[in-house]
């Protein structure tokens, strides 16, 4: 008789929601711990960029509070990874906040760690010094004047700090940014399951029930690792796992399909079997972990500008019949206003229009006629050092497009059907990924300092 | 002439990670994967001339136990940059999916279609 882990994901992306009979019913059939990974670079670098997260304070709440009375009840460990969907300080502080509302709401006393993940920028640009920071590829360009210009830098975590919480007694985990697989791989580890079965346990966990046949909704799901594999069984009856989904799983958003690189090492899955157990489980074997140097994955975001937007409907035909002319001399006709009018010269801002088109009828004005037999819109975007003065472009780019002039009409025309006044929104802040790097560390635990509290 | 669409049960593309994209092809029946396969149409060099991507820089797998193909390129702009358009990388697969697959003339010749 090996050693047997029961892993637990709570769902895939904290705040996404699963079902609260699944998860009750996944605590009855015995687990040793709840998971959940509660961010993602997929949306983009505003969230690591702004400190902001994408989910609801509501929606967080409720997935992490029947997650944490369930954990607290069983008496076993609830870890969630990429706090606050950026991992980053505000993103973790805002997380914690939640969790001691809920505890202090709900009576429950527990030890808590907090694991950070954004690193000083200072520490940073030492490491580049000494040659410990190297590009990915493709990798943003990255030197010690881009490391102070950044808005924030984050290392993705390895499953040690959470064994290191695991360690130190706490009950709820709440770390920054972390390799996905690791929230779920930590434990296991630590009780003797091997890595390369529980690096590919975590891979196949961190998107919830999105390893099932057909997912209707995401939810939980449920695996149980030993010393020669792991066997996946959704928690809600209504999903099934058939090896063809578990595999199509472990492609999902991987650029190499029998690769996958975590901090210490490569997770081969080149040799590994999936079996059909009965008509929703399958028994994954013959996966393999090759060690290499340690080195955690580093994100940064900086500052890009500022972005007012507008968008526009077309449909008038004789616009249509002539639109890459029309565009073309409306372009001209907006850089020179923005130069007179607002003092900006081309290379100070960005100005794209966007256009989308439905070659077939459209109803976009919502009265039940088809009166168009085309219709094209068009996003119109702005990015300027300032709000004010992305605003102040994307205003020119709008008036100046709904008066331009076509032959076939003589008279002030109105082009661009607005669906809101005003028809320019300012929509703030907006950040580019500046890094894609790895940094050598000698000591996994070292960048990610670990606080602990009794509440 | 079959669309490509016609001969999978998935198509799609995803961001791996906020630099790459990587698509996947599951086949409706081994027939229509090594018809695909043969073809040529979704190769390292057709991927290159479809987006525009240096050859060295296209990888592509093959899963024949599910009949799947993956091929993953690095991203024409990085997720959510100034000029990206699609931050989740899901509508990057479009020009393939009607993508017209010529017939395996291999049994009728004898002769092996050029890739």
């Amino acid at each position: 008789m090996g050693t047997k882990v029961k892993a637990l994901a709570g769902t895939g992306g904290l705040g996404s929601g699963f079902l609260e009979e699944t998860l009750s019913r996944a605590i009855k059939n015995g687990a040793d711990f709840i998971g959940c990974d509660a961010g993602s670079t997929d949306a983009g670098p505003y969230y690591l960029g702004s400190g902001k997260t994408k989910s609801s304070r509501e929606a967080i709440m409720r997935d992490t509070r029947i997650m944490m009375r369930e954990a607290l009840a069983a008496g076993i460990p609830l870890l969630i990874g990429t706090a606050g969907f950026g991992g980053g300080k505000p993103h973790l502080e805002r997380m914690l906040g939640y969790v001691r509302e809920l505890a202090e709401a709900n009576h429950w006393h527990f030890k808590l760690a907090a694991i950070n993940s954004e690193i000083d920028k200072e520490v940073l640009v030492e490491a580049y010094r000494a040659g410990r920071i190297t590009p990915l590829h493709p990798a943003p360009r990255l030197d010690e004047e881009t490391i102070r210009g950044a808005e924030r830098f984050v290392a993705m975590m390895g499953l040690e700090p959470f064994q290191h919480a695991l360690q130190a007694g706490a009950q709820v985990i709440i770390a920054g940014r972390s390799s996905d697989v690791s929230i779920y791989a930590a434990l296991p580890v630590l009780r003797g399951i091997p890595k390369a079965v529980a690096l590919h346990a975590g891979k196949i966990l961190e998107c919830g029930a999105a390893s099932v046949a057909q997912r209707f909704h995401p939810d939980c799901m449920a695996i149980t690792l030993d010393e020669e594999g792991f066997t996946v069984e959704p928690p809600n009856p209504a999903m099934r796992c058939t090896p063809e989904s578990v595999i199509a799983h472990t492609m999902y958003e991987n650029a190499d399909l029998f690769s996958l690189v975590e901090p210490g090492g490569v997770l081969d899955t080149s040799a590994v079997k999936y079996e059909a157990v009965g008509d929703r489980a399958v028994r994954v074997t013959g996966s393999r972990f090759k060690p290499a140097p340690y080195t955690v994955k580093l994100e940064g975001a900086m500052l890009a500008g500022y972005r007012s937007v507008a968008f526009a409907g077309v449909d008038d035909p004789l616009v249509l019949r002539q639109f890459p002319a029309f565009m073309a001399g409306l372009k001209k006709v907006v850089e020179k206003k923005v130069r007179d009018s607002v003092g900006l010269d081309a290379k100070q801002y960005t100005l794209s229009w966007r256009v989308y088109g439905d070659p077939g009828s459209a109803d976009w004005h919502g009265n039940g006629d088809q009166t168009a037999d085309h219709a094209l819109g068009i996003f119109i975007d702005a990015i300027a050092p300032t709000q004010a003065l992305a605003g102040a472009v994307v205003t020119v780019a709008w008036h100046t497009g709904l008066h331009h002039p076509i032959p076939e009409y003589d008279g002030l025309i109105s082009n661009f059907a607005f669906p809101t006044s005003p028809p320019g929104i300012d929509a703030g802040p907006v950040y580019r990924f500046c890094a894609n790097h790895v940094w050598h560390l000698d000591n996994p635990c070292e960048p990610f300092k670990m606080t602990l509290e009794n509440l | 002439m079959p669309e490509l669409w016609q001969l999978t049960r998935l198509i799609r593309s995803k961001n791996a990670g906020p630099f790459e994209l990587t698509f996947d092809l599951i086949f409706k029946d081994r027939k229509s994967f090594d018809q695909v396969k043969t073809s040529g149409i979704v190769s390292a060099g057709a991927i290159s001339r479809l987006y525009r991507v240096p050859i060295d820089q296209v990888r592509v797998f093959e899963l024949p136990a599910i009949l799947a193909l993956k091929v993953s390129i690095p991203r024409p702009a990085f997720s959510g940059d100034i000029n990206d358009t699609d931050v989740y990388g899901g509508q990057f697969h479009s020009r393939l999916v009607r993508l017209l697959v010529p017939e395996d003339r291999r049994e009728q010749t004898g002769v092996p279609t050029p890739a």
